[in-house]
């Protein structure tokens, strides 16, 4: 009986609540008044750490979750500063941000977009983050930052490595710190060309799917410019563990350099393979065989092993560097984790100081003055040189490295070499070139939300 | 729930075909109206029920009142309910649902893309295309029984996922997916002013939402989630006919005995199809209102785990009962959304009552189960489920009803 009643009172209830929520088609919130989504209140703010922790890349969200916990930490006024001591900008200065504590939510992204995207909602409407960051895949980036344009939140990428996400998918309310396909490209070719010559024959294999492509297209381009040739491009299954079928008809292709377009565990697979084929001890055309990975990371030259060493490849930062900041960021994430952070860690750590500033800078929270305050902002002393975060599609411009796999490593971290810094003049493009979306590519408006 | 108890037992006599107008309503019978009328009242409050903690308290960690999740509670409730009208029936174990839910939401967004925002056009042209690709994957499918059929889902699902993922990224968007982007122009109220176009329903946008603040505790009403509630509020009814309908009970026999059935002169495929394209066309609307709420779609919506994730919803919550695959979603999901996020921090302030190193302790013994250990907890509910409650949750809610009812005996 006592059923009965509450299911009609109930329904008369939620039938006058429904009534009124379709009379009433503004987003409210109690703090309405602020004028963009999530206004944070006097004491403490939120940000949101949206991260695979399972999954494909479940490894680097963790590296990158550390990062992030450490930066809040730096922020709070804990530990001992780290990077906010080499940063060029001073308005940073323990206290949080804007007077407010930072405290941090986490999701995971599982490297899918549907989750993430249901993670970084949960975040937006549960537990009122006013900032969204991290990702370890193009694919997640590019969801998550369509989808914090949508809500009127600022989104800091995370690793995402394909022109897209800055390119022809780039918004007004996301940033990347991160290099992309193109850099990778720019840098790389000069570096090859002066070690293996200006007439090579590229083979390319190529992982199917967004980094890719971007990411072939890129290598192509600028090597083709210093005058290799391509001779064949050959798109492999994601999802690929053994790569023996692909690897072997590359030999007698005729080309004398093979390409692999692929990241992650693809890669350690895919170089493993073309290794045991014989392929470093081979001679073509008069010439001895290379191999050459364009995005390199830790994790992938650990899994890969031996297989890694004289292979060349590029990656956005590396702790062996000598300048203050990264100094200053291996010691204190060294000395809370024991080991040295990766390049994902170092850009999430600087994604986050980064958002912090452009906050104190600009006053407020609200995501439209955040946004201007961090297009065409110019910093050093975050590990990578002076930096430029272009305003015209938000991608971070600075130098580039290109490194070797180590003949004789000292550790397991230690597996990489930095080859050359590329400077950033090298690397630089016009916001509107045909990889990155053409004259049709645009941030659209900046968003603050309800 | 508690009404629920007796379903499967009178399911199976044919006496339990109701005749509209004896006690129930909508040509169902009594028992089936007040079931229905229950889960029409737990939908309809359930911005309450699932925010039973105030805001800013320790336990409002558990909270899943906010628009994202109700959102996803009803929509893979669709999805599982369509599921379990092929499986929990006719005992034909697809592999490959996700194929439909996925293929349903790139209908739909193509429809916001080219079309209009409204998502109405959308959910109808997601619930078709689906219905009409299960209807080619069931013809061939079909074709076999047990393991074969559902290899043979399985594989078409896969197919579809890498054609979606690389093989067709013209029109699926690859890796990324597609969205709706500020350069698209519908042909009907699209945004004129370079913004990025909403989905709405005639000018009300799925975001809306109306907040209501009683004390410490915040209510979300959300537009999106009562129109995704509607859906499934019909979705369910339709459920319960086909479940009392001749037609169920040939999908039935076609899992008790299938050879008899031939021998009788009736063609099992022909109602195995129907089951087949009913339950497409179920995770097509759920694709479709997938798009509604949440303007994206993903490749990975139809790779295999999406569609194993079905399969455990149904069994999680009891295959072949009409509540069953509802509370299997709402289960998952919440696991999904709600335990994922509870991070090591948040751990330490819970048990921050306790000793130093007994806390210490504490939290590392509960630190697996929780975050990235999501999984893993939701791998042991699995198998408790399955081991203690073989008929899933719904039986868990007739046990408890069960020993209510001797109690009240007993007094």
């Amino acid at each position: 009986m006592s059923k009965s009643n509450f299911t009609r009172r109930g329904v008369i209830k939620t039938g006058a609540v429904g009534g009124a929520a379709l009379a009433l088609p503004q987003y409210l919130r109690a703090d309405g008044h602020a004028g963009f989504t999530n206004a944070p209140g006097d004491s403490e703010v939120v940000l949101g750490f949206n991260v695979p922790q399972t999954g494909p890349y479940a490894d680097e969200g963790a590296d990158e979750l550390r990062a992030y916990e450490l930066a809040v930490e730096h922020l709070n006024g804990g530990g001992d500063g780290g990077m906010l001591n080499t940063f060029s900008s001073k308005v940073l200065d323990g206290t949080g941000i804007l007077g407010r504590e930072v405290k941090y939510v986490t999701g995971d992204t599982q490297t899918k977009s549907d989750a993430a995207r249901a993670s970084a909602r949960s975040m937006i409407e549960k537990d009122g983050a006013i900032m969204i960051t991290g990702g370890s895949s193009s694919g997640v980036a590019v969801a998550v930052q369509a989808l914090c344009q949508e809500a009127g939140i600022i989104f800091m990428a995370g690793l995402t490595h394909s022109n897209d996400t800055t390119g022809k998918d780039r918004k007004a309310n996301g940033f990347r710190h991160f290099f992309n396909s193109y850099m990778t490209g720019a840098a790389l070719a000069p570096v090859l060309a002066a070690n293996y010559g200006t007439d090579r024959k590229a083979y390319h294999l190529t992982a199917d799917y967004n980094w890719g492509y971007t990411t072939e297209e890129a290598i192509r381009a600028s090597t083709e410019a210093v005058g290799w040739e391509t001779v064949n491009s050959v798109k492999t299954p994601l999802t690929q563990t053994d790569f023996s079928s692909y690897i072997a008809p590359v030999l007698n292709s005729g080309a004398d350099v093979l390409v692999l377009n692929h990241y992650g565990g693809n890669m350690v697979n895919s170089l493993t393979n073309a290794v045991q084929f014989g392929l470093r001890d081979a001679v073509a055309n008069g010439k001895n065989f290379e191999i050459v990975v364009p995005l390199y990371s830790r994790l992938m030259a650990r899994g890969a092993g031996a297989n890694v060493k004289g292979i060349y490849g590029s990656t956005n930062w590396h702790w062996s560097l000598q300048d203050e900041g990264s100094q200053a960021f291996v010691r204190s994430f060294g000395t809370k984790y024991g080991f040295p952070p990766s390049q994902a860690a170092h850009t999430t750590y600087v994604q986050t100081l980064l958002y912090a500033d452009a906050v104190t800078r600009a006053g407020s929270f609200a995501p439209c003055a955040v946004a201007e305050a961090l297009e065409d902002f110019e910093f050093d002393g975050l590990g990578n040189g002076k930096t430029l975060y272009r305003g015209s599609d938000h991608q971070c411009f600075k130098d580039v490295l290109v490194v070797r796999g180590k003949e004789n490593p000292e550790s397991e971290f230690d597996l990489l070499e930095i080859v050359e810094v590329t400077p950033v003049d090298q690397v630089m493009y016009s916001p509107d070139h045909p990889q990155m979306g053409g004259a049709e590519a645009s941030l659209g408006e900046c968003n603050n939300g309800a | 729930m508690t009404d629920q108890t007796t379903q499967p037992t009178s399911v199976a006599s044919p006496s339990a075909r109701p005749s509209s107008g004896t006690g129930g309503m909508l040509g169902l019978t009594k028992k089936d109206s007040t079931l229905m009328l229950i889960v029409f009242g737990l939908v309809m409050l359930a911005p309450f029920i699932l925010n039973p903690f105030p805001e800013g308290s320790a336990m409002a960690q558990f909270n899943a009142g906010y628009p994202d999740l109700m959102q996803r509670f009803v929509i893979f409730g669709i999805f599982a309910i369509g599921f379990n009208i092929l499986f929990g029936l006719t005992g034909y174990l697809s592999f490959g649902h996700a194929a439909f839910l996925g293929v349903g939401s790139y209908a739909a967004i193509w429809s916001m893309k080219l079309v209009t925002l409204n998502v109405i056009p959308g959910i109808l042209l997601a619930i078709i295309i689906a219905a009409a690709f299960s209807f080619i994957v069931g013809f061939i499918s079909l074709r076999r029984s047990g393991i074969y059929f559902s290899i043979l889902t399985l594989a078409f699902a896969q197919m579809s996922y890498a054609l979606a993922y690389s093989v067709l990224t013209p029109i699926t968007g690859g890796e990324t997916g597609l969205q709706i982007k500020n350069t698209d122009t519908p042909l009907f109220g699209g945004p004129t002013d370079g913004s990025i176009g909403r989905a709405n329903l005639f000018g009300a946008e799925m975001g809306n939402s109306f907040e209501l603040s009683l004390g410490n505790w915040l209510f979300t009403f959300n537009l999106g989630y009562y129109i995704a509630a509607a859906f499934m509020l019909i979705a369910f009814y339709l459920s319960i006919r086909i479940f009392r309908s001749p037609f169920g009970m040939m999908l039935r026999a076609v899992k008790s005995n299938q050879q008899r059935m031939n021998y009788t002169g009736l063609t099992p495929k022909r109602y195995t199809l129907w089951a087949f394209i009913i339950s497409g066309a179920y995770a097509g609307l759920a694709g479709g209102l997938m798009v509604a709420m949440d303007t994206q779609v993903g490749p990975e919506r139809m790779f295999w785990t999406a569609s194993g994730e079905v399969v455990i919803m149904t069994i999680l919550g009891g295959a072949g009962t009409l509540m069953g695959p509802v509370l299997g979603a709402g289960f998952i999901k919440y696991m999904e959304n709600i335990i994922s996020k509870i991070n090591k921090d948040i751990l330490h302030e819970w048990f921050a009552f306790m000793p130093d190193g007994l806390e210490d302790i504490m939290v590392s013994v509960v630190y697996p189960f929780i975050g990235k250990g999501w999984h893993l907890t939701l791998g042991i509910m699995f198998m408790l489920v399955v081991i203690f409650l073989p008929g899933g949750l719904v039986e868990g809610g007739q046990r408890i009803a069960a020993r209510f009812r001797r109690n009240k005996n007993a007094d």
